[in-house]
C-alpha cells in the first residue's frame, strides 16, 4: 500500500509538521476528549498504522472547527488528516448507524434529516417568496440559499422565515430554488464521504449556475463556507446573510423600529470567523438593534470557543463524560450578565439552546439567530 | 595588441563538478581544433595556484593573447582569471569564460549530451573572444570619510572602529539618542553583564569622539554620487531645544502640562513620559527634546497661560521658533545599521496581546526588570491605561506581584502564518534570561516557559539554558495556541507535547517572546541607497558566506541587525567586518570603477531617453549636442556611476547604446555560435 503512504503524506504534507503542538492546543475538544491531532500528524506518517488508527473513536470527535490549521505555524490543516481516516471507515463501510442514515438521506432526498423532498418548503407557510426559475430571462438580485436545518427543523424553520422578513421589509428582490434545493454537501465532505460530496459539488453547481442572479446569500456559514471554498466552478458570488444585512443597513435600506432592551452578547460561530474572517458584521448588525446593550465574551472573535456542532458532530455522539463545550459557553454567558446569546448558524443555535435546558437556564438565557432579533425589532 | 587572435583554451574538471558528467578530454580535443586556438588543455582546478600557472605559462610560451576558461560562474572567479591575466602581461579583459558547470555539468545528467553541450558553449566563448577589446581599469579618489546610518550597538561600533582609525564618521541617528534596542535590556544573555554598563560609556565615547559628527534625531534625505564620492544630505529636526545652552537638568520635564501622559517609546509604552522628554537618564546626547505632535503649544498654539517648560528652564534653551537643519557634507563609503522592530504581537490575535493588561512582548517586560525602567526593575502586575492619579487622602494599593510568570516562545518566529519563516536567533536565549531574573527577583515565583526547540548554539549558551532549568525553571515542550481569562487568572491553552497532554495552564502573566523583524519604515533606506532585501525581507548581503557585510553596490555595507535577526555579540563582530571593509577603500584613496561601462554613438542616439528611463544607477542623462547646426538631444553615461548592467543596451531601440564586452558585434556571433539563428 506503498501508494496509500505517500498520498498521505504528500496530500496532508505530513512532513512540513514540527510537532509544535499548536493544534492539540488549541483544539476545542482536546481537554474533553482523547483527541490529540497532533498525535495524527505523526503517527500517520506510518502507512502501516492507517488503518489501525482510522478505527480510533476520537477521530469523530472532531468538530472540523478548523482551530488547529488556523494555529498551525506551517500552514498545514491537521483536521483533513482526520476526516481523511474517516474516509477510510467510510470507504469500508465502517459508520455508525446514525451517520449512515444522514448521508443516505442526503443521497435520496438531497437533505441529512430523513425527511422527503416534497416538504422541502414547507418552512415558508404563509410567506409569500418568489421561487426561481432556472435559465429565467429576469435577473434577480439574491438568491437564498437555504440550509437543510433551517428548511426541516421546527425550531430552525423561524431564522429562515425571519430572514425571509428582513429582506422582504429592506425590499430585497430575491427568490428561493424551491424543492430542488439540496444539501451542500459541507458536513458529508467533513464525515469523510468524499464520493458524495462530489455529487453535491457537481450537482449543486450546474443547479446554481442555472439561476439568473447577481448572487448567493447563505443562511448557514457551513453552506457558505461550502458554496464558497469548495465547489468547483460556480459562478456567482456567495455571501453570507451577515454581509448582506450589514450593508442593508448601513445603506439605510433597513429600518429597525421597535426595541430590544436586552443584554446580548455574540458567540462567534467557527465557519464565519475563524474560517472566514466575519467578524465585525454580525456585530455591527446587533449593535444596531435599539435598545440592545451588546458584552462580548472574553473568549470571542478568533479566541472564540467551538459549540461542538460542526463535523458532523449532529449525527455522532461524543462517549466523553466531561462538560459539554456548549454548555460552558452559555454558563460564561450567564456570567458575563446576557440575557440573550446571538448566534448566525443553525447548528450554534441549537447546541446552544439544548445547552440552556441541561444547565437549568432555559428561562433566563435565550439563545437566538441575528435574524430572530432583527424581525423582532423591525 | 588587437593583433591576430591567439586563443588559449583551459577547461577545469572542478574535482568531479565538472569531469563527473562532462568528459572533459573530449572538449579539450574539440577546443583544439577551433580557429585560431592555439593551445588547449584540462586541469583538475583551474583556479588554484597550478591551474593559474598554466594559464601565465602559455602567455609567454605561446604569445598568447586572449583566454577561454571553461569552467563555473563568472561570479566568483572571473576577479581570480582576470589577474591571472594581468600578471601574465595581457590586458585583463580579454579574458572569456564559458560556464559549463552551473549551466551544463550541475543541471545535465546524460554525460553525452552534456559534452556536447559543453563544446557548444566553449566554442561560443572562443567565437566571442577572437572579438574581445582591452579596457582601461580607470580609478577614482575617495573621500576619506564614512556615513553610518543608525546608532544602534552596530553602527555605534562601527562608528568607533572607523574613527579610531583616524577617518571622519558621520553618525546619524533618527531617535533623540543613541543606543538602539541594547539600551532598553537590562542584563545580557549568557553572561548576565549588565547592558547599560557595557553600553554607557561607548555611547559617550560616539558623542565625544573627535572624528565623530553624531547627529542625532536627524535622517537621511539624499544621497547621490557612488563609491568614493557620495554626496550626503541630512535632516536635522528641530528639536525645539537649543542643543548648545540646555544642560540636561530636565526641570522643564517636571513641570510639562503632558508629564506622565504620553507613553515613553524607550519604555515600550509601559512608562510614561511629557511632551518635553529625555527618553532615559542615560541618554546620549543629555539633551531635551520636545516632541511636536504632543506639545499643547505646538500643535494647538496655546499651552495654559505660558508654556510652563519655557518659565522653568534656566539656561533659556527652549526656542519654540527653531527649525529643522540640513546639513550637506561628502563621504567615501557608507554603512547601514538600521536594527530592526519587534514583531507586532497584535498580529496573532490568540494571544489576546493588547487585550489583556498582563499579556507583555519580551521587550516590555525588559523594561519592567530593568532598574532604570518604570518601576525601577520591581516585577509588578500591570494595569494598562489607567491613570495612577489619587483622589485626595484615598490609600492606593501597592501594584501586585506576579505569582507565576508563563513565556511563551517563537511568537512571530518560525511562524508562516504571519510570514515570517526564519528562526530570530535570539529568543530562546533572552527568554531564558529574563526568566532567571523574574526567578531572581521574586524567588517563590514559578516561572514557565513554553517552547517547541531549545536552541542554544552559541557560545556558553548551552551551559545557561542549563542552569537556568537547574534554577527551577519549569520547560514545558510545546507552542502554546491560545490565552484566555478565567476570574482573574490567565489561561494558556497548549499542550504539553512530551507526553500529549492538553493543558489550560493558570497564569497572572504571560511574556511573549516576539521575534525580530525588519523595520517597517525600511523603505526609506531601501529607496535611498537602492538595496535588495532577502526573501525575510532583511536587507541581502552580496553573498550569504563570503561577502556578508557587502551589498549588492559598491562602497555600501552591512552591520547589526537590518541583514538578520543576530545577538549583540554577531552584531558587534559584523560591525567591525563592516569597519574594516569600508576602511579598505578609504584607506588605500582610490578605488577601481567598473570598465565594461556603456558608451553611446552619439551619432546614431535619437535621444528618446529609453535608457534613462531603465538605468538603475541613474548613470545616464539626456545633454544637447549641436548635430549639423541644430541642437539635439543624446544619452551621455556617467562612467563613475554605471555598473555595467546592460538594461540600458538592451533597451535601445537604434542600437547606439552598447556596453563595453558586450556589445552586439561581440554577443551576437556567440548566440549564433550556440546554435540560435
Ligand atoms: C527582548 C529582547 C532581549 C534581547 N536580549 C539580548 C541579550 O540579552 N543579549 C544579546 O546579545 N542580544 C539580545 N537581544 C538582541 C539585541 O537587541 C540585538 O542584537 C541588538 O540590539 C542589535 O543592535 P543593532 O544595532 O543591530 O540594532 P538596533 O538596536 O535596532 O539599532 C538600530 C538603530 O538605528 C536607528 N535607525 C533605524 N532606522 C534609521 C534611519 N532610517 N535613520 C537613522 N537611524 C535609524 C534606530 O533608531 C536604532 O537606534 C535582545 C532582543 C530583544 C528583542
Ligand atoms: S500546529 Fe502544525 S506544525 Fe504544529 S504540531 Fe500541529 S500540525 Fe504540526
Ligand atoms: S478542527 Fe477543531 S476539533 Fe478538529 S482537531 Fe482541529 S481544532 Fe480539534
Amino acid at each position: 500500500m506503498c501508494a496509500e503512504e505517500l498520498d498521505f503524506i504528500t496530500k496532508y504534507d505530513l512532513l512540513g509538521c514540527i510537532q509544535c503542538g499548536r493544534c492539540t492546543g488549541g483544539c476545542p475538544v482536546a481537554m474533553r476528549t482523547p483527541l490529540r491531532v497532533r498525535c495524527f500528524m505523526y503517527d500517520t506518517q506510518n502507512e502501516e498504522r492507517l488503518e489501525e488508527l482510522s478505527e480510533r473513536p476520537e477521530i469523530w470527535d472532531c468538530t472540523t472547527c478548523y482551530t488547529c490549521a488556523a494555529r498551525c505555524p506551517k500552514g498545514l490543516e491537521p483536521l483533513e488528516v482526520l476526516i481523511g481516516l474517516r474516509s477510510i471507515q467510510i470507504e469500508e463501510g465502517r459508520v455508525q448507524p446514525t451517520v449512515r442514515d444522514a448521508l443516505e438521506s442526503i443521497f435520496k432526498d438531497g437533505n441529512p434529516w430523513g425527511s422527503p423532498r416534497a416538504k422541502r418548503l414547507d418552512w415558508i407557510k404563509d410567506l409569500e417568496v418568489k421561487i426561481l426559475e432556472p435559465e429565467a430571462e429576469e435577473t434577480t438580485d439574491v438568491l437564498l440559499f437555504i440550509c437543510c436545518t433551517d428548511a426541516y427543523d421546527p425550531r430552525v424553520m423561524k431564522v429562515a422565515q425571519a430572514l425571509v422578513k428582513v429582506l422582504q421589509a429592506a425590499e430585497v428582490d430575491f427568490g428561493l430554488i424551491g424543492e430542488d434545493e439540496s444539501c451542500c454537501g459541507s458536513e458529508v465532505r467533513r464525515l469523510g464521504e468524499e464520493g458524495l460530496f462530489e455529487m453535491c459539488d457537481e450537482e449543486n453547481v450546474e443547479l446554481l449556475n442555472s439561476f439568473n442572479v447577481n448572487r448567493i446569500v447563505a443562511i448557514s456559514p457551513h453552506c457558505y463556507n461550502t458554496l464558497k471554498k469548495e465547489y468547483h466552478g460556480l459562478k456567482h458570488p456567495v455571501l453570507h446573510y451577515t454581509e448582506l444585512v450589514a450593508q442593508l443597513l448601513e445603506d439605510g435600506k433597513l429600518q429597525l423600529k421597535g426595541e430590544i432592551p436586552k443584554v446580548v452578547t455574540y458567540h462567534d460561530p467557527c465557519f464565519l470567523g475563524k474560517q472566514n474572517d466575519i467578524y465585525d458584521e454580525p456585530r455591527y448588525i446587533i449593535t444596531r438593534i435599539p435598545g440592545v446593550e451588546f458584552r462580548e465574551f472574553d473568549r470571542c472573535r478568533e479566541r472564540s470557543l467551538c459549540c461542538e456542532g460542526g463535523g458532523g458532530k449532529m449525527w455522532v455522539e461524543s462517549e466523553s463524560k466531561e462538560e459539554r463545550l456548549a454548555e460552558i459557553r452559555v454558563t460564561d454567558a450567564k456570567e458575563l450578565g446576557a440575557e440573550v446569546i446571538a448566534v448566525a448558524c443553525p447548528f450554534c443555535l441549537l447546541t446552544l439552546e439544548d445547552a440552556t435546558k441541561v444547565k437549568g437556564i432555559e428561562e433566563e438565557m435565550r439563545v437566538a439567530d441575528i435574524l430572530e432579533l432583527l424581525a423582532e425589532a423591525l | 595588441m588587437n593583433g591576430k587572435p591567439k586563443i588559449g583554451v583551459y577547461v577545469c574538471h572542478c574535482g568531479t563538478n565538472i569531469a563527473g558528467v562532462v568528459n572533459v578530454e573530449e572538449v579539450v580535443q574539440f577546443a583544439s581544433t577551433l580557429p585560431d586556438v592555439v593551445v588547449a588543455r584540462n586541469y583538475s582546478y583551474m583556479c588554484s595556484d597550478p591551474g593559474q600557472a598554466l594559464i601565465t605559462d602559455d602567455i609567454e610560451k605561446f604569445g598568447l593573447n586572449r583566454v577561454v576558461v571553461a569552467s563555473c560562474s563568472p561570479r566568483m572567479h572571473e576577479p581570480t582569471f582576470r589577474k591571472t591575466l594581468l600578471s601574465g602581461g595581457l590586458n585583463p579583459y580579454f579574458l572569456e569564460m564559458a560556464n559549463i558547470r552551473e549551466q551544463c555539468s550541475w543541471v545535465h545528467e546524460d554525460p553525452i549530451a552534456a559534452t556536447e553541450k559543453a563544446k557548444r558553449i566553449v566554442e561560443a566563448a572562443v567565437v566571442k573572444a577572437r572579438r574581445l577589446e582591452a579596457l582601461d581599469v580607470k580609478e577614482v579618489d575617495v573621500e576619506p570619510a564614512c556615513l553610518i546610518i543608525g546608532a544602534g550597538i552596530a553602527g555605534i561600533q562601527a562608528a568607533l572602529d572607523i574613527a579610531d582609525a583616524g577617518f571622519k564618521v558621520y553618525l546619524v541617528e533618527k531617535s533623540p539618542t543613541v543606543g538602539g534596542h541594547m539600551a532598553q535590556l537590562d542584563k545580557t544573555f549568557p553572561t548576565l553583564d549588565c547592558s547599560a554598563c557595557i553600553l554607557t560609556p561607548k555611547m559617550v565615547d560616539v558623542a565625544n569622539h573627535p572624528n565623530i559628527e553624531l547627529m542625532t534625531y536627524s535622517q537621511v534625505e539624499e544621497i547621490s554620487g557612488y563609491i568614493g564620492n557620495f554626496e550626503v544630505k541630512v535632516r536635522k529636526k528641530s528639536r525645539f531645544v537649543d542643543m548648545d545652552k540646555c544642560t540636561g537638568c530636565g526641570a522643564c520635564a517636571e513641570v510639562c502640562r503632558m508629564a506622565g501622559r504620553i507613553p515613553n517609546e524607550f519604555d515600550e509604552g509601559i512608562g510614561m513620559r511629557g511632551a518635553i522628554y529625555l527618553p532615559f537618564p542615560q541618554a546620549v546626547p543629555a539633551k531635551y527634546t520636545i516632541d511636536k505632535e504632543n506639545c499643547l503649544f505646538l500643535s494647538k498654539g496655546k499651552c495654559g497661560e505660558s508654556p510652563k517648560c519655557k518659565e522653568a528652564c534656566q539656561a533659556e534653551a527652549i526656542n519654540f521658533d527653531l527649525q529643522d537643519e540640513i546639513v550637506e557634507f561628502k563621504v567615501g563609503t557608507i554603512i547601514v545599521a538600521t536594527g530592526y522592530d519587534v514583531f507586532d504581537a497584535r498580529k496573532k490575535p490568540e494571544y489576546a496581546y493588547g487585550v489583556y493588561d498582563n499579556v507583555l512582548t519580551a521587550l516590555e517586560f525588559e523594561r519592567l526588570v530593568n532598574a532604570s525602567g518604570p518601576t525601577g526593575g520591581k516585577i509588578v502586575m500591570l494595569e494598562r491605561g489607567k491613570k495612577k492619579k489619587k483622589k485626595e487622602g484615598e490609600e492606593v494599593e501597592p501594584p501586585k506581584v506576579p505569582k507565576s510568570i508563563t513565556f511563551i516562545q517563537c511568537v512571530g518566529s518560525r511562524d508562516k502564518s504571519v510570514g515570517n519563516e526564519y528562526c530570530s536567533r535570539v529568543c530562546c536565549m533572552y527568554t531564558a534570561k529574563l526568566a532567571h531574573l523574574a526567578k531572581d527577583k521574586i524567588p517563590d515565583c514559578e516561572v514557565t516557559i513554553f517552547y517547541m526547540d531549545v536552541r542554544a548554539f552559541g557560545k556558553g549558551f548551552e551551559e545557561f539554558y542549563d542552569r537556568v532549568r537547574r534554577e527551577g525553571v519549569r520547560y514545558i515542550r510545546g507552542n502554546p495556541s491560545e490565552i484566555f481569562k478565567r476570574g482573574d487568572k490567565l489561561v494558556v491553552k497548549a499542550e504539553d507535547t512530551l507526553t500529549a497532554t492538553p493543558l489550560e495552564h493558570e497564569t497572572d502573566m504571560v511574556v511573549l517572546s516576539v521575534g525580530l523583524v525588519p523595520r517597517s519604515d525600511n523603505r526609506e533606506i531601501i529607496d535611498l541607497l537602492k538595496l535588495s532585501q532577502s526573501s525575510d525581507l532583511f536587507y541581502l548581503e552580496a553573498h550569504p558566506k563570503l561577502r556578508p557585510v557587502d551589498t549588492a553596490s559598491d562602497g555600501i555595507f552591512l552591520a547589526g541587525v537590518c541583514q538578520g535577526p543576530k545577538d549583540i555579540p554577531d552584531a558587534v563582530a559584523q560591525a567591525k567586518g563592516a569597519a574594516s571593509a569600508a576602511m579598505i577603500p578609504m584607506a588605500s584613496g582610490k578605488v577601481k570603477v567598473e570598465a565594461q561601462t556603456s558608451v553611446v554613438n552619439e551619432a546614431t542616439c535619437r535621444g528618446c531617453g529609453f535608457c534613462v528611463a531603465v538605468c538603475p544607477y541613474t548613470a545616464i542623462e539626456l545633454v544637447e549636442v549641436n548635430r549639423n547646426g541644430w541642437p539635439v538631444k543624446v544619452a551621455r553615461v556617467n562612467e563613475a556611476l554605471c555598473k555595467g548592467c546592460g538594461a540600458c543596451a538592451a533597451a535601445c531601440l537604434s542600437g547606439s547604446i552598447q556596453q563595453r564586452s558586450f556589445k552586439d558585434i561581440q554577443i551576437l556571433p556567440q548566440i549564433q555560435a550556440l546554435g540560435v539563428k
